[in-house]
């Protein structure tokens, strides 16, 4: 009787979801983010489900086709950790210099924008315009990707 | 404020009636401020667009930069405990 070697699929779903989960669920929250450990607690639990599929799959029982799935398949999982490493730690590097952006100490320069409202803005105004009755104390500017 | 490459359009879109945020949006499509800022991400990988790198600035009333965070890596940015400890500064 050929039994499913559950380990092997389990172990290979659950690497496919420790990567997928950065992406769709663990990226929005900084301390999951900026270091993957939640990712990396799953990735733990798939490659201990896919050592004990491998170990039985190399059974001297079993057959060399098992024994090729399932080593396949706990190379992928291997495979999926690589590329969330690389993508964060590697792909993440991956930005422009901007050297020349304004240090701590300089004047930020001026800019005229449009905001949300079709309203033309300018940081003069920013600056100087009273929010409440009162002097703004300050701006905070966060440039940020956009959705293009 | 975020500054973005999206227009007003999708701004509103976006970040107000999806996201729900209340602060103020400026679009910057040409890059013109992103650019004198020195903030372009040429041809950025995922959206194979030229658009903002993330960085954040605290500007005090005078316009001087107090604190900014241009980080090196594309998933830390400021947290707002952070953004917030720098605010304390101001004058």
């Amino acid at each position: 009787m050929k039994r499913l070697n559950w380990q092997i699929w389990a172990g290979f779903l659950l690497s496919l979801f420790a990567v997928l989960s950065y992406g769709f669920l663990f990226v929005r929250w900084p301390i999951t983010r900026e270091f993957p450990w939640a990712n990396l607690i799953l990735f733990a639990i798939a490659f201990v489900l896919l050592f004990f599929g491998l170990r039985r799959a190399f059974k001297p029982d079993k057959r060399i086709v098992a024994k090729i799935f399932s080593s396949l398949a706990a190379a992928f999982g291997v495979l999926l950790l690589a590329g969330l490493l690389f993508l964060i730690y590697v792909m993440g590097s991956w930005l422009p210099r901007s050297a020349a952006a304004p240090q701590v100490g300089q004047k930020a320069p001026a800019f005229t924008l449009t905001d949300s409202n079709d309203k033309t803005v300018t940081l003069a105004q920013l600056l100087t315009e009273p929010i409440d009755n009162k002097p703004p104390k300050g701006v905070l500017l966060i440039f940020y990707r956009g959705y293009w | 404020m975020g500054i973005s490459v999206d227009t007003p359009e999708q701004t509103r879109e976006y970040m107000l009636q999806k996201a729900g945020y209340t602060f103020t949006f400026l679009s910057d499509p040409k890059l013109e401020t992103i650019g004198r800022y020195d903030l372009i991400h040429v041809k950025e990988l995922a959206s194979g667009k030229d658009i903002s790198r993330p960085a954040e600035f605290l500007l005090d009333p005078s316009g001087t930069v107090r604190w900014r965070m241009v980080t090196e890596n594309f998933f830390v940015i400021a947290r707002p405990e952070q953004v917030l400890e720098a605010a304390k500064t101001l004058p």
